[in-house]
């Protein structure tokens, strides 16, 4: 899994590739948190180049989303694709959170 | 094509999880499984051994048996543990309607293995936890 996080337009956009398994879901965990605490409070998981999440990396989008709505924040899916999307929308992640197709749709919707 | 059945023991630990997603990989490969299959394959794997890996040994690690049957029109993966009586059927499913502040990470892992796989059957024989699911081959 690679991590890599830019500013856009007040958001904080957090691009994950790779696998978001029992192996590395951790690692997003801290990453988001250390962003929350620095003050990133709108944050976007952009994952078109996520190939595959398992029940711990969702066990940890739910709680960076736990942790931003406490900090008075949001966090938005986009990118979902293929398993991933499939596993969101089974686990019924999108109902509870925004998804969008694009990092700029998200921005533009502000 | 023809009945088949193999097996192999690995160490019930996080690190084993890619050790069992190869040799179960080669196994679908052979049974014609889909690309879209052997992807949800790979999560059904890791949902049933992280299970194993944190709950079935008191003192761990202990192992896990993959075995791999397949027959004219299903492929079936059995995960077999001696740890702890623990039948994961009876976790109560996650309610996929509750808000964000309601929801709990809890029960997520065997939801999946259900809603990826076509059959799915617990069993406890001779003080061993056995975990099969079956998917249809094309």
């Amino acid at each position: 899994m690679e991590i890599l996080t830019r500013e856009e337009r007040g958001f904080t956009v957090v691009s994950v590739s790779g696998r978001l398994d029992a192996g590395t879901a951790s690692d997003l965990e801290k990453d988001c948190a250390n962003l929350i605490n620095k003050g990133g409070t709108k944050l976007i998981l952009e994952l078109s180049a996520l190939e595959y999440v398992s029940s711990a990396g969702l066990r940890s989008v739910l709680a960076v989303a736990k942790k931003l709505k406490a900090a008075g924040g949001g966090l938005s899916l986009c990118g979902l694709t293929g398993l991933v999307q499939e596993v969101f929308s089974i686990a019924g992640f999108d109902s509870f959170l925004p998804v969008y197709e694009t990092v700029e749709k998200v921005v533009e919707k502000g | 094509m023809t009945e088949s059945m193999v097996e192999r023991v690995f160490v019930a630990k996080v690190e084993s999880i890619p050790l069992v997603a190869e040799f179960v990989t080669e196994q679908a490969e052979q049974a014609g499984l889909t690309a879209k299959r052997l992807m949800q394959l790979a999560l059904v794997i890791e949902e049933a051994v992280i299970n194993i890996c944190n709950y079935a040994y008191e003192v761990p690690p202990g192992e896990v048996t993959v075995r791999i049957h397949t027959d004219a029109g299903r492929f079936v993966m059995e995960f077999e543990d001696g740890g702890v009586p623990f039948d994961p059927l009876t976790v109560a499913e996650p309610d996929i309607k509750l808000s964000l502040e309601e929801r709990e990470a809890g029960g997520l892992g065997i939801f999946l293995i259900r809603r990826m796989t076509d059959e799915v059957h617990y069993r406890r024989v001779n003080g061993r936890n056995i975990l099969s699911v079956a998917i249809n081959t094309p």
